[in-house]
């Protein structure tokens, strides 16, 4: 394995493009450093990109939108007080994913980019409608992050190109988001399943679901119900959680998946619900 | 230290890396292979063993310590990407005190918070990021703070009260 700290975008690509199937981005190195550890990951080349200078800033807001760097840390997202205000889901997700250690370095944009469909950041960023731009040598590409997602550990991103941004929208105003996350033990622990949820002004309904299928996949829009009906809440969920496809394996079986991944889309909808108007629980976790 | 040639991370290939950071406010050199981590360049290279190798995968925090102002696995990060850092480990935290320890490692030894004093060092550092960044944390704050931090003592409750006992030192200093 050989270490390589470009300086520039173009000279990252260009040793990506090297190596192309055998190159790997480090960032943060909390997934990568572990696979090269199990010997799961054998790179022959490892570019680091935090020392790039034209490298997209971590996070930039403006009037439509955020952009997230690649450098972008789960802390930094956690921090920003516009991402707060904004995605409170995607505050949620990103405070769940390992530890305070893990946080300060992980990068947002990794999480998505690894293609992991228990990924905690994907099903909020899919249900704001985010979108990635993928660099290589022969230049830039953008795709809707839903699109992103081909199967699992497998993305658009093609070998010797790298994603170098992601572009959420900024929600409507009057809508907000919560995420919810099961994991068999609290702590450092990858998600059994999990929902990221989106209720607009009217209360219509859009989900991101986390390790219920083999890519991070959006649920809805559900036309509004009325929350209060117990009767036209799990009509919804049903609908919300239409394209989950949930298997068994080492964290739960499908049935128990299956049972969960209703519990969590349920509780979800309703904090987003609670939370559009009443600003103060926005970071308050019912669970 | 091992003795080093000009050899450059900056070029593809190379086969060393020449890594040249701040440890414990002193300046420090190695040449490592790129697959060496911090973790162990601190312990091998540089003889500090107060950094532990637990899991070596990130789950554990057993090798936490401060880089840049902030906590990392230094398991999860290579010295490559050392270059140019300020790292602060458990040996640097106490060098400037009289006895030789700061005020939250006293903590630690008068809430009785070790026990077999493996994780202590790891848990020292998380402690000491989670009270610059939140001098006053409740205790779910310290809970979730040190949650990547385990004991296999078990010897929870006596690490959140060093903590707490530090904040309230600190607070009244």
């Amino acid at each position: 394995m050989r270490y390589y700290r470009p300086a520039t975008t173009a000279q990252a690509v260009a040793a990506l493009a090297s190596q192309p199937h055998t190159s790997r981005i480090l960032v943060g190195g909390t997934d990568l450093l572990v696979a090269v550890r199990h010997r799961s990951a054998q790179p022959t080349l490892v570019v680091d990109i935090k020392g790039v200078r034209d490298l997209t800033a971590p996070i930039s807001v403006d009037e439509q939108g955020i952009t997230f760097g690649p450098t972008a840390t789960m802390g930094d997202v956690i921090a920003h007080p516009t991402v707060r205000e904004w995605f409170p889901a995607l505050v949620e997700a990103a405070g769940l994913v390992g530890s305070v250690a893990i946080r300060n370095r992980a990068s947002l944009i990794a999480n998505s980019a690894n293609g992991s469909p228990a990924a905690d950041t994907s099903p909020p960023l899919v249900s704001f409608n985010a979108s990635v731009t993928i660099t290589s040598v022969s230049g830039e590409r953008t795709s809707l992050l839903r699109e992103f997602f081909l199967a699992p550990r497998r993305t658009l991103c093609e070998p010797g190109e790298m994603v170098t941004s992601l572009r959420v929208p900024r929600p409507s105003p009057g809508s907000s988001s919560a995420f919810e996350r099961m994991t068999r033990r609290r702590g450092v622990d990858l998600a059994t399943c999990s929902v990221g949820a989106v209720v607009d002004a009217d209360g219509a309904m859009t989900v991101g679901l986390g390790a219920l299928g083999p890519t991070t996949l959006l649920g809805g829009p559900v036309a509004p119900i009325d929350l209060t009906s117990q009767e036209q809440l799990e009509r919804a969920v049903d609908a919300l959680l239409a394209p989950a496809t949930p298997i068994g394996d080492i964290r739960a079986g499908k049935a128990y998946r299956t049972a969960m991944a209703r519990v969590l889309a349920r509780r979800a909808v309703l904090r987003a619900a609670a939370r559009r108007t009443d600003p103060d629980r926005l970071t308050g976790r019912s669970s | 230290m091992i003795p080093t040639e000009d050899q450059s991370a900056d070029e593809v290939g190379a086969d060393l890396v020449v890594v040249t950071c701040s440890v414990n406010g002193e300046s420090a050199r190695v040449s490592v292979p790129p697959h060496r981590t911090l973790m162990d360049a601190l312990r091998n290279e540089l003889g500090l063993t107060g950094t532990k190798t637990c899991c070596a995968e990130g789950e554990c925090g057993a090798c936490t310590v401060i880089v840049d102002g902030a906590t990392v696995n230094s398991c999860l990060m290579l010295a490559a990407e050392a270059e140019g850092c300020d790292i602060l480990t458990v040996e640097g935290l106490g060098a400037g005190e009289p006895g030789g320890l700061c005020d939250l490692q006293e903590s630690f030894l008068e809430a009785g918070a070790v026990q077999c004093g493996f994780c202590i060092p790891g848990q020292v550092m998380a402690a000491e990021y989670l009270l610059r960044t939140n001098p006053d944390p409740s205790v779910d704050e310290i809970r979730e703070g040190m949650s990547g931090n385990l004991c296999r003592c078990a010897g929870y409750q006596r690490i959140v009260a060093a903590v707490e006992l530090t904040a309230r030192k600190r607070a009244t200093r």
